[in-house]
């Protein structure tokens, strides 16, 4: 086995307002003072080196909630913490997410100075009535002129999108689709929209105030996207990523997608160190308040601890790693080991691809991750 | 302790015969604060009702005796209040416990009037020759219309209701003029032999977790002690008394039982079922000539599979199921096995609402989870060989080249409707095959009679009744017989295989469309796999009706981060525990609530 990479996520919680379709662990920040949140954080991340002891990092995750939102000094203060916690590897990788509006904008340069080295914008559309419908406070206009602006300022730009929106037609979205590449990102990531629980869209939807495309149509979004982002070049390297070549992978996410170690701090990141039945599952408190309350009385956030069974890892490498067009290596998958039966038939349908060294989907199968890899890994 | 022995004319033995919701519970709450069985403290609603189901639905399943004392005049009475049950399904409990009665108090809704129910249960106690006291309730209600309510009594029932009881038993107004009914106008039991041998009618008999088995009787000769060697004349069981009293309404031992009285015995009875309802008790060395007339052995007559969701609740429903037939002779039921839903019971219930109470009794009280299998009606099968088959279950139907003839059990409904939904109700009962034998008309409600086949009224016709009524028209039913009908077993096929736990027998002109409907509602139910699945309704190699499920093109979850590892994690594990509650046939998982739902034809 290979030696295992370390990254870092950092949650930021507070956005400006909740987006309808958002069920992500957020907050309002209604000029809430942050800076308790940040000394929390830089406290939370010298326990988590106490339990990691001295390893290379390789990558950074700015996420939330909205880290834009952030003061790029806070930003660069967290860098620096853990660049004299860990070490950072020579090629890190240093993301942030940040929603394209003029005055987060604005902060692009300082964030660049900071040491954000990769931007994730959350464009999401490229008309006004459908930002307005997704809930979203910012305009197209001002959705590409950040887009451009952070083009100029950063090495490596990633765009998100939300396609199989109410009333989106497949012309529509090739179209709108075709412009977000104009804006020369080397990473999209497009997700179809989901209407999670307890969601204002999942309101709307109970209500019948929103529809969205049937299983059917949502099937020829996916694949229009698919066809599209591959016929200009991007390579589909995980069910909803696309990357203009290997180097314009996110280093970060494969972290995930490959079961190598995570830290996560801020409130209600989830973290995995370890392996085999040493893994741990971590999550902080989620609440900013119990979060910044705890680390200063107990010197770390901690909700829930888990000591994963070996099932539980087995599970999480497959369910993670089949998403990626790479699949994963045989050398690596832990005990127990897959039904051979399974693997057998879904050989045969199509749905995989198994070649001496590694295991995977095929686009077919890709497509139908969930139905495949639940029939796979059930008993 | 002892009571006086009370005279034999101031004894009142009567029960209360009223609809569902008309006031029967709160009227016996009344009376039995009047005469001061409980106190006020002592006192909750529904006082007889004692299972929660009793409670919570408000109906009666099991009949209960409270002897109420009072003065009047300085002469002490003893009424003997009857509490019976109320619905078709325990119409034979409710005949022995009206031949138990001189009299019966018909409680009617002054704002709602006179409901099939009620016809059904007054016609019996005028059968029985008992004494009538029409009482109208809830005339404190603005909606009342005690006269329009009088008229329809004597025009319906055929029973003088011009000095009916004017009562709100809620309020407490009229409840001294009902005593005095009972006391004036009900007759005292007729003269007994106290010296001749014992002999008592056995109205009913149930399970108490301290007593053991409690049976309520009704002396007609002799004297019932306690310590007594007795003979229930139909199982030829002999019993020595443990304990001889009455309920008031809290259990009192008493010396001794005479003629006229009512009141419980117990004895080293092990299970209801050997307390047969409507068996003569007597003595075991000096028996009475004759049984009491009336008496007839429990008989099933819809029948079902009960299945545990979950294979390994087996053994604990079989246990659960014993336990409830300690207390239910008229629950039966054996083992049977399903390709489709493993291994379970084959149950047999005196009707729907039975079976509803015994589903939901194992579900409630015993924590069971079940999977119930389309309720199906006894059918005689007369075969070429001379034969007659009595088949409970669709799945044993003999082959199709060995029958001469099947025969199904039919019966006479009653339905009161107002007239607004007659239209839809006599549609109702002309899709289900029905013959409508009397049409009348009581002001605005209309009185429908059809004869109806049974099997077309197990498949939620009450539910359809209910909807297209809007709940105002009520229903009864009793049974009339078998005819020979065209009937045919129809097979529902999924993916090419058999569901046995889904196939029925249906009338040949009502194949293809509940076959057509069975195959919409399973194409709903049945979650898309990664491959196309037909389902088939099949007479024999026939399909009369088709539908695809097609094969499911995209599933996948659009985000997955280092946060969504646990939750697709905690997803999987749910998957996996909801596979077993699948059934699996050949490739295909079918969900439990599938076979649930598939049954209920609500879409004709």
């Amino acid at each position: 086995m290979t030696h295992r990479q370390l990254g870092l996520y950092i949650h930021w919680p507070y956005c400006a307002a909740i987006c309808p379709y958002c069920d992500f662990n957020v907050y309002r920040a209604r000029g809430a003072d942050t800076a308790p949140l940040v000394d929390a954080i830089l406290a939370d991340l010298a326990y988590w080196r106490a339990q990691t002891g001295p390893r290379p990092l390789a990558s950074l995750f700015f996420g939330g909630g909205t880290p834009s939102l952030m003061d790029p000094a806070d930003v660069a203060r967290v860098i620096e913490t853990a660049d004299r916690l860990w070490d950072l590897e020579a090629s890190v990788e240093i993301s942030l997410e940040a929603n394209p509006t003029d005055a987060e904008a604005a902060r692009f340069a300082d964030l660049r100075a900071a040491g954000v080295e990769r931007l994730s914008l959350g464009v999401q559309a490229l008309d006004d009535p459908s930002l307005k419908a997704l809930g979203r406070f910012h305009s197209a206009a001002e959705a590409m002129a950040a887009a451009d602006l952070a083009r100029q300022l950063f090495p490596r730009l990633s765009i998100d999108l939300i396609y199989a929106r109410q009333d989106q037609t497949l012309a529509a979205w090739q179209d709108e689709l075709m412009r977000a590449l104009a804006l020369n990102p080397d990473h999209v990531s497009p997700y179809q929209l989901t209407i999670e629980p307890g969601t204002a869209f999942a309101r709307a939807a109970a209500r019948g105030r929103l529809k969205v495309p049937d299983p059917d149509l949502a099937a020829d979004f996916y694949t229009l996207t698919q066809d599209v982002l591959e016929g200009v070049g991007f390579d589909a390297y995980e069910v909803s990523n696309h990357a203009r070549g290997h180097d314009n992978r996110s280093r970060h996410n494969l972290l995930y997608w490959r079961s190598q170690d995570w830290i996560g701090v801020g409130p209600g990141a989830h973290g995995r160190l370890g392996w085999g039945g040493e893994r741990r599952a971590s999550k902080a408190l989620d609440r900013p308040r119990d979060y910044v309350d705890q680390v200063t009385a107990r010197g770390h956030a901690i909700d829930e601890l888990e000591t994963l069974s070996p099932e539980a890892v087995r599970d999480e490498f497959w369910l993670m790693g089949l998403r990626l067009q790479d699949g994963l290596p045989l050398a690596d998958a832990p005990r127990p080991a897959l039904s051979d039966n399974k693997i057998r038939r879904n050989l045969e349908h199509g749905w995989m691809w198994q070649s001496d060294t590694h295991l995977g989907l095929t686009a077919q199968g890709r497509l139908l991750a969930d139905a495949v890899i639940g029939d796979l890994l059930a008993d | 302790m002892s009571l006086p022995m009370t005279p034999r004319e101031n004894i009142r033995n009567f029960s209360i015969v009223a609809h569902i919701d008309h006031g029967k519970s709160t009227l016996s709450d009344r009376l039995i604060q009047l005469t001061g069985g409980l106190t006020q403290r002592e006192m909750k609603d529904q006082v007889l009702d004692s299972m929660d189901i009793e409670r919570e639905r408000g109906i009666t399943i099991k009949a209960q005796t409270v002897r109420l004392e009072f003065q009047r005049d300085g002469q002490d009475y003893v009424l003997n209040l009857i509490d019976t049950p109320g619905h078709v399904d325990f119409a034979y409990e409710v005949s022995r416990s009206l031949a138990a009665c001189e009299g019966a108090l018909l409680v009617v809704d002054a704002s709602q009037g006179v409901e099939a129910q009620t016809l059904a249960n007054v016609y019996q106690a005028i059968d029985a020759d008992l004494e009538i006291v029409p009482v109208l309730n809830k005339i404190d209600l603005p909606a009342a219309e005690p006269d329009r309510v009088k008229a329809q009594i004597e025009e319906v029932i055929g029973i003088d209701a011009s000095d009916s009881v004017m009562i709100s038993a809620k309020t407490g107004l009229g409840i001294e003029d009902v005593l005095d009914a009972i006391i004036t106008r009900l007759p005292a039991p007729k003269i007994g032999d106290r010296d001749a041998p014992l002999k008592a009618l056995l109205m009913d008999a149930y399970y108490d977790q301290y007593l053991g088995v409690v049976v309520l009787v009704r002396i007609i000769d002799g004297v019932l002690k306690k310590g007594m060697k007795v003979r229930m004349m139909a199982t030829g069981a002999n019993y020595a008394l443990d304990r001889v009293g009455v309920f008031k309404p809290k259990i009192t031992e008493v010396e001794e039982l005479g003629p006229g009285e009512i009141g419980f015995l117990t004895a080293s009875i092990k299970e209801v079922a050997d307390a047969a309802v409507g068996d003569t008790i007597t003595e075991e060395r000096r028996q009475t000539a004759t049984m009491l007339p009336g008496f007839k052995p429990a008989q099933p007559v819809v029948f079902c599979g009960l299945f545990p969701v979950d294979a390994a609740d087996f053994e604990d429903l079989r246990a659960a199921m014993g336990k409830l037939r300690l207390n239910d002779a008229s629950f039966s039921f054996e083992m049977e096995t399903s390709a489709a839903l493993g291994f379970g019971f084959r149950c047999g219930f005196l009707g729907l609402l039975h079976l509803e109470i015994i589903q939901e009794r194992l579900s409630r009280e015993f924590n069971l989870d079940l999977i119930a299998t389309a309720p199906s009606v006894v059918y005689e099968i007369k075969l070429k060989s001379g034969e007659t088959l009595h088949l409970h279950n669709p799945a044993d139907m003999p082959d199709v080249m060995s029958i001469e003839a099947i025969e199904e059990p039919w019966i006479k409904a009653t339905i009161l409707t107002p007239d607004e939904y007659l239209g839809g109700i006599m549609k109702l009962c002309q899709d289900r095959r029905g013959n409508q034998r009397e049409l009348t008309y009581v002001g605005s409600r209309a009185m429908l009679v059809y004869e109806l086949p049974l099997n077309e009224v197990v498949f939620d016709f009450y539910d359809r009744l209910k909807s297209i009524s809007k709940g105002y028209a009520s229903f009864d039913y009793a049974i009339e017989g078998y005819r020979p009908g065209n009937l045919v077993k129809m097979s529902i096929l999924v993916n090419e295989e058999p569901v046995d736990a889904l196939s029925m027998l249906v009338h040949a002109t009502r194949a293809e469309m509940r076959g057509r409907s069975m195959c919409e509602k399973l194409k709903d139910l049945i979650p898309q796999h990664l491959f196309k699945i037909p389902i088939q309704a099949a007479i024999g190699g026939r399909v009369i009706a088709r539908e695809t499920i097609s094969a499911m093109r995209k599933d996948v979850t659009a985000k997955c981060y280092g946060g969504d590892a646990s939750r697709k994690r905690k997803l999987l594990d749910k998957q996996k525990a909801g596979k077993k509650r699948m059934r699996q046939f050949g490739s295909v998982d079918i969900p439990q609530e599938a076979f649930i739902a598939a049954l209920k034809m609500d879409a004709d």
